[in-house]
């Protein structure tokens, strides 16, 4: 499949830009976003050409302007709906929650 | 030391949007309730890739094949098999390449597809092996993307650029440094950078490792 995730050869990207002392994760929710993907795909949920699938079947304007987890994150989201483990709607419905929950914890 | 690394977290967690943020706590949270993942595992999963596995792993391996000639030719022959001897296999790493540096030919490694990366041998990828202008430039510019790293080869050395696979995953066997013929394998380990594995940098010279 052909998409923007296809680099090899793309012009335009700029310079590359190596971070010297690199953390293996820059944020707390990266490394959960990593060790959900890698939980619940190598436990066979799904294999590692499905998750390609999933993150490369994210709408290419966001794939493009998402960094490297979030393209994890969007994957993920899809298979687990895509194998009805989770709604859309539960997710948006857990979000509100959660967010409910920190606004009345700074409160 | 671990203030500093608080901070930095804490930046990046403000950098990304609450979307992001509160759609990952509720997954997690939502798939802890189904019974489909356990939280301590994904904690040990965390621990394992942060902290146990990463490019001393392949620095050790490298080693092992500049004083050892016969292991050198196993792990040329079948990269899977010679490096499943130091106990490092599994996940993103079942089918090892290993190419060699020599004089005449230096090698560099890219996933212009998306991140593949030999997890066993080097840890996960740093963000610019990920990176847009990595993967889309490594394969049309290599000399121009290894003077971004400060590497300059001669016109005569060939550059081959291993684009990796979701299957294959591609390990660089860099030139063991001039001067060094007098260290021990754990000095030798010393010098292997994680670049000179990918093959964005050459190794340390004896006498300037951390």
């Amino acid at each position: 499949m052909n998409g923007a995730h296809d680099m090899g050869g793309m012009h335009g990207f700029g310079p590359i830009a190596p971070e010297p002392d690199e953390p293996v994760f820059h944020a707390a929710w990266e490394r959960r976003v990593f060790a959900l993907t890698v939980a619940t795909g190598f436990g066979g949920e799904w294999n590692i050409d499905m998750g390609r699938f999933a993150r490369e079947s994210t709408d290419p304007a966001i794939y493009l302007r998402s960094t490297y987890y979030e393209k994890w994150l969007h994957g993920l989201q899809h298979l687990l709906i895509e194998r009805g483990h989770v709604s859309e709607a539960e997710i948006e419905q857990r979000m509100a929650q959660l967010a409910a929950r920190e606004e009345g914890g700074k409160a | 030391m671990a203030h500093d690394h608080h901070h930095h977290d804490d930046e990046h967690e403000h950098a990304a949007l609450p979307d992001t943020l509160l759609r990952t706590k509720a997954l997690e949270s939502l798939l802890t309730e189904k019974g489909l993942v356990d939280p301590r595992a994904l904690d040990e999963l965390i621990d394992t890739y942060e902290h146990r596995v990463g490019p001393k792993n392949g620095a050790r391996v490298v080693a092992r094949a500049w004083v050892d000639p016969q292991f050198k030719a196993h792990l040329l022959a079948d990269g899977t098999d010679a490096i499943k001897q130091f106990g490092f296999d599994g996940r993103q790493g079942k089918d090892m390449v290993v190419v060699e540096n020599t004089p005449q030919v230096h090698n560099m490694v890219v996933c212009t597809l998306c991140s593949c990366y030999p997890w066993p041998v080097l840890g996960l990828p740093p963000v610019w092996y990920k990176s847009s202008p990595y993967r889309s430039r490594a394969v049309i510019d290599p000399r121009g993307v290894l003077a971004e790293f400060g590497v300059t080869l001669p016109a005569t050395v060939e550059v081959k650029v291993w684009d990796s696979t979701a299957e294959v995953r591609y390990l660089v066997l860099p030139m063991r440094p001039e001067g060094s013929e007098t260290l021990s394998e754990e000095q030798l380990a010393e010098l292997v950078t994680r670049d000179s594995m990918i093959g964005t940098g050459l190794p340390r010279a004896p006498g300037t490792a951390v």
